[in-house]
Parts: C-alpha cells; sequence; structure tokens
C-alpha cells in the first residue's frame, strides 16, 4: 500500500533545513550545560552563558542561530531516487530566501556569488544506496571558521597511534579560538586521502550520546576529549576548561605503508538535521550515524 | 557588562582594561575581508572613502539581513567572522582610518597588536555564532555602502544599542589575551609530551 505523504520531498528538505539552522541538536545543547556546570573560568563561563542564550531566542525566534548558515551537505541513504537532487536544490534555494540563509556559495575563481547557495558541484550530496524500502536525508550545515582548519595528513606508519593523537591535538590548538570551540572534534584514521577525510566530516553527523562500541576508539576519544579539555584553549581561544564538547572518530584499513589521519571540527553550533521517509511516515531527528 | 559608546576617544580606549566584559552603544560598522580590500585599494588610488570609516568601531561580520516592508534593512543574524583573515590588512587600516574598536572573533597578529598599541585602538572578542543575540543589539541598519559587495561583505551602519558581551582581548597597550591562553596552552602541552 502507497500512502501519500502529507508533505512533497521538497518540502521535507526544507524541513530538515530549516531544523538544523534554528535548533541545536539536543546531545550538543546537554553538552554545553554541562559544561557551563563545570567551568570553573568566569569569561569562559560568560561565553558559555551567551550561547545557550542564544541557541534558546534562535529556536523560540525560528531564526538561524549563526549567521554563517554554512555550506548544506546532505547524506541520501536507503532508497534512493535520483530526482532527489533536484528536490535538494530546490530546497536550498527556497530556504536561502526564506528561513533566510545567508548566500554563501561562490564560484572559486571569479568569486561570484549568484545568491541563492547552488552552483557547480553543488549541492554536496553523497549517496549511499541500500536495499532498504525506506530513504534517510541527513544534512549538516558546515560553516567556514571551522571547515578552514581542517587538516589531513599522511603519517609514516611508524608514526604510530602516538602520532596520530599528537596531530590531532596539534591540529585542534593550532585551530585555537578560530573553529568556534567548544565544538566537536571528528576524525578519520586511515582508508586513502579522500575516504579519511569524508570519515572525518561523517563523524560530526554522530550524536555525542551515541556511544562508540569499538573499544580502541572508544578509548581514543576518552584520551582526546579529557587532554583537550586540559589545555586551558577554552571557549572561542580566551582561555578555561572547556575546549571541546565531543570527539567522534571513525576508522577504515588502509596500504601497509600509509597512515592518514583529518582532522574536521565542528563548531558549537554543529548544525545537523535528519529524516526518515518511509511510505506511510516521515520521522525527524538530529543525527545520523553514517 | 561595562556599558562603552561610541564614538570612543583615544582615552576612552585607553582606559579598556584587558578582560573586561563590555556592551557598547553607538554607531558601529560592519566589514570584513572585501571592504578591508576595497577602502585601502581606493586610498591608493586617490578615490573617495565613505567618511562612516572615520574613528570607526568595526565589526568583522558578515550579516544575514532580510528588507523590512518600510525599506530599511533589519538584521536577522549576525555574529562575528574570524578576524585572522584580515591580519594583513588591519594594522594598516587601523593606522589609515583612526580605527578606535575592532569586534571579532579569535585574535589578531602581532603587526595589528602593535598598530593598536600605537594608534589607540582595542579588540573587542564577541562570541562566536552568537547570532540572533547581537542581532538585537544591532538593530536596524542606517545604511549600506559597497552594496555591490553582497551581503556579507558590504559594509552596514548601524547605531548599536548594548552590543555585548564582548571581551576586551587586545587592549590599548598592546596586551593579548590570546598571547597570555597561548602561553599558557603550550606550557601544558609541553608538560604533557614530557
Amino acid at each position: 500500500m502507497v500512502v501519500k505523504l502529507p508533505e512533497t520531498r521538497q518540502q521535507i528538505v526544507e524541513n530538515i533545513i530549516r531544523l538544523a539552522n534554528t535548533r541545536l541538536p539536543g546531545d550538543i545543547i546537554w553538552a554545553l550545560e554541562a559544561a557551563s556546570e563545570w567551568e570553573s573560568n568566569p569569561a569562559a563561563a560568560s561565553q558559555l552563558g551567551a550561547i545557550l542564550e542564544n541557541v534558546k531566542k534562535a529556536e523560540v525566534l525560528a531564526r538561524p542561530m549563526c549567521q554563517d548558515t554554512g555550506i548544506p551537505i546532505f547524506w541520501v541513504r536507503g532508497r534512493i531516487d535520483p530526482a532527489i537532487s533536484a528536490d535538494i536544490a530546490a530546497a536550498i534555494e527556497n530556504c536561502t530566501r526564506n528561513i533566510p540563509m545567508r548566500p554563501n556559495t561562490v564560484n572559486v575563481i571569479s568569486r561570484h556569488n549568484n545568491g541563492n547557495n547552488l552552483g557547480k558541484g553543488m549541492p554536496e550530496i553523497h549517496y549511499i544506496p541500500t536495499s532498504d524500502d525506506f530513504t534517510e536525508i541527513g544534512v549538516m550545515l558546515k560553516g567556514a571558521g571551522s571547515e578552514n582548519m581542517t587538516r589531513l595528513k599522511m603519517l609514516n606508519p611508524s608514526d604510530g597511534m602516538a602520532g596520530v593523537k599528537d596531530f590531532i591535538i596539534d591540529s585542534v590548538l593550532d585551530a585555537a579560538g578560530r573553529p568556534c570551540p567548544p565544538g566537536i572534534i571528528g576524525i578519520g584514521i586511515g582508508g586513502t586521502a579522500d575516504h579519511c577525510v569524508s570519515m572525518a566530516k561523517e563523524a560530526l553527523m554522530e550524536p555525542l550520546d551515541h556511544e562508540e562500541e569499538d573499544d580502541e576508539l572508544r578509548q581514543l576519544e576518552e584520551d582526546l576529549f579529557v587532554e583537550l579539555n586540559q589545555s586551558g584553549l577554552g571557549p572561542m581561544g580566551l582561555g578555561g576548561d572547556t575546549t571541546v564538547l565531543g570527539v567522534k572518530v571513525r576508522r577504515a584499513d588502509c596500504h601497509t605503508a600509509s597512515l592518514p589521519v583529518c582532522v574536521n571540527m565542528g563548531c558549537w553550533a554543529t548544525r545537523r538535521a535528519y529524516v526518515k521517509i518511509t511510505d506511510n511516515e516521515v520521522s525527524y531527528s538530529q543525527g545520523m550515524i553514517l | 557588562m561595562k556599558p562603552i559608546t561610541s564614538p570612543l576617544s583615544v582615552e576612552d580606549v585607553r582606559s579598556l582594561k584587558l578582560g573586561e566584559i563590555v556592551c557598547i552603544s553607538g554607531p558601529v560598522v560592519t566589514g570584513r575581508d572585501e571592504v578591508h580590500i576595497r577602502a585601502l585599494e581606493y586610498l591608493d588610488e586617490g578615490k573617495e572613502v565613505p567618511a562612516c570609516l572615520k574613528n570607526a568601531v568595526i565589526y568583522h561580520c558578515g550579516p544575514i539581513m532580510r528588507q523590512l516592508d518600510s525599506g530599511k534593512w533589519g538584521v536577522v543574524a549576525a555574529g562575528p567572522t574570524t578576524s585572522a583573515r584580515m591580519n594583513s590588512l588591519e594594522p594598516r587600516f587601523i593606522r589609515e582610518f583612526g580605527i578606535r574598536a575592532v569586534i571579532g572573533k579569535g585574535g589578531m597578529s602581532q603587526e595589528t597588536v602593535d598598530a593598536m598599541k600605537e594608534t589607540g585602538c582595542v579588540y573587542l572578542a564577541a562570541t562566536g555564532g552568537v547570532a540572533v543575540s547581537y542581532a538585537e543589539g544591532l538593530g536596524i541598519s542606517k545604511g549600506c555602502e559597497w552594496e555591490d559587495l553582497g551581503m556579507a561583505e558590504a559594509l552596514w551602519m548601524f547605531d548599536v544599542n548594548r552590543l555585548g558581551p564582548l571581551v576586551v582581548a587586545i587592549d590599548a597597550d598592546g596586551n593579548s589575551l590570546y598571547s597570555q591562553v597561548n602561553e599558557r596552552v603550550s606550557k601544558n602541552r609541553a608538560a604533557k609530551k614530557e
């Protein structure tokens, strides 16, 4: 039986773009609230307070919580209708006008801005076909402040996990206040170069309260979380006990001669939303395990 | 939050202490990469530069604006952008225009700190991403120059009301909260590595 959905697919995509823009995922709000309880530095506590107040206002006023509404990145998984790319493009154009979102997308060479957040290679959509009878769509709005701090390094296998950890910590601390800490640190280890970067980005889609099953990765996440929060960098790089809200690591096997590692950071406003569309139901949330 | 009012005098600026949390009222203009590039280009070419830049408080911000029924432009969201992108241009910009305060996030280079000390200018750190709260402080735009640069890059003029919280992160004596934090972070990091 096929039940007609109450909204078009384009409208559903618009809903998740709006949700991501205006409501911070609950797991991140929880982490910010917990941080403001333990933060001992008064200047840092004032930053966390300002963030939480802003989050509330954005939700009540249905406004984008940050003016950098980013580049929307999509993951479409499950049963895939190729026409969805046109729906996503139309949804971005509408949301740019109606939410509104800032027109961020420019021609990389001329820097010309079309004003609609569309253009060559945009929107960015990753397809993951499966044999399921439903479709899942995830979106992340990725601001430039955090994205510009991305680092990929092809380490030598002899550098080992100690080298991986050093590279991650140096990357976060060198970025200092620029990626709007306290945020989420997404990490990819292994694969080939492009796969490694993808994993680091995908890690940011995962809710903070989803526990990693891989023991080694979970230990690495916990070690990095503790060490980064002991760094003293603090919210906005102004000093304090809260430098990261979470660390998420993904791994893949790699060439025997390689040890790729990528750090992709999410700001405190790591804006994500998700929808699952079955033949007769549409359900929304704000994270996706990729 | 300590209230301060622009236009700011050199004395006003020199009285601000590192780490102090302030909010500002009065004239503020937005300007980021393109405003800095064009203003300095125009100076070199002998072209006229908008008068609002003189002794201004400049906010590194690319706002989301929406035109109201009245025809005026209101702010939807307006948090700070990363100031470090303006590092190569800001020292000269501060000296040429006598900028009294720069509002942004993430701090700026030693060359910029030096220019601030020399001319009497402070860096006020806004909380990144806090776009709805800062939009309230900015209110309705008083006008716009260089609209052709696009919404995010244009020079928007505001008469702001208690825009804050802002942390005095670089004072007019050349002290920087970022250098202090950086020193502490490096020390902590070195201790861990031993």
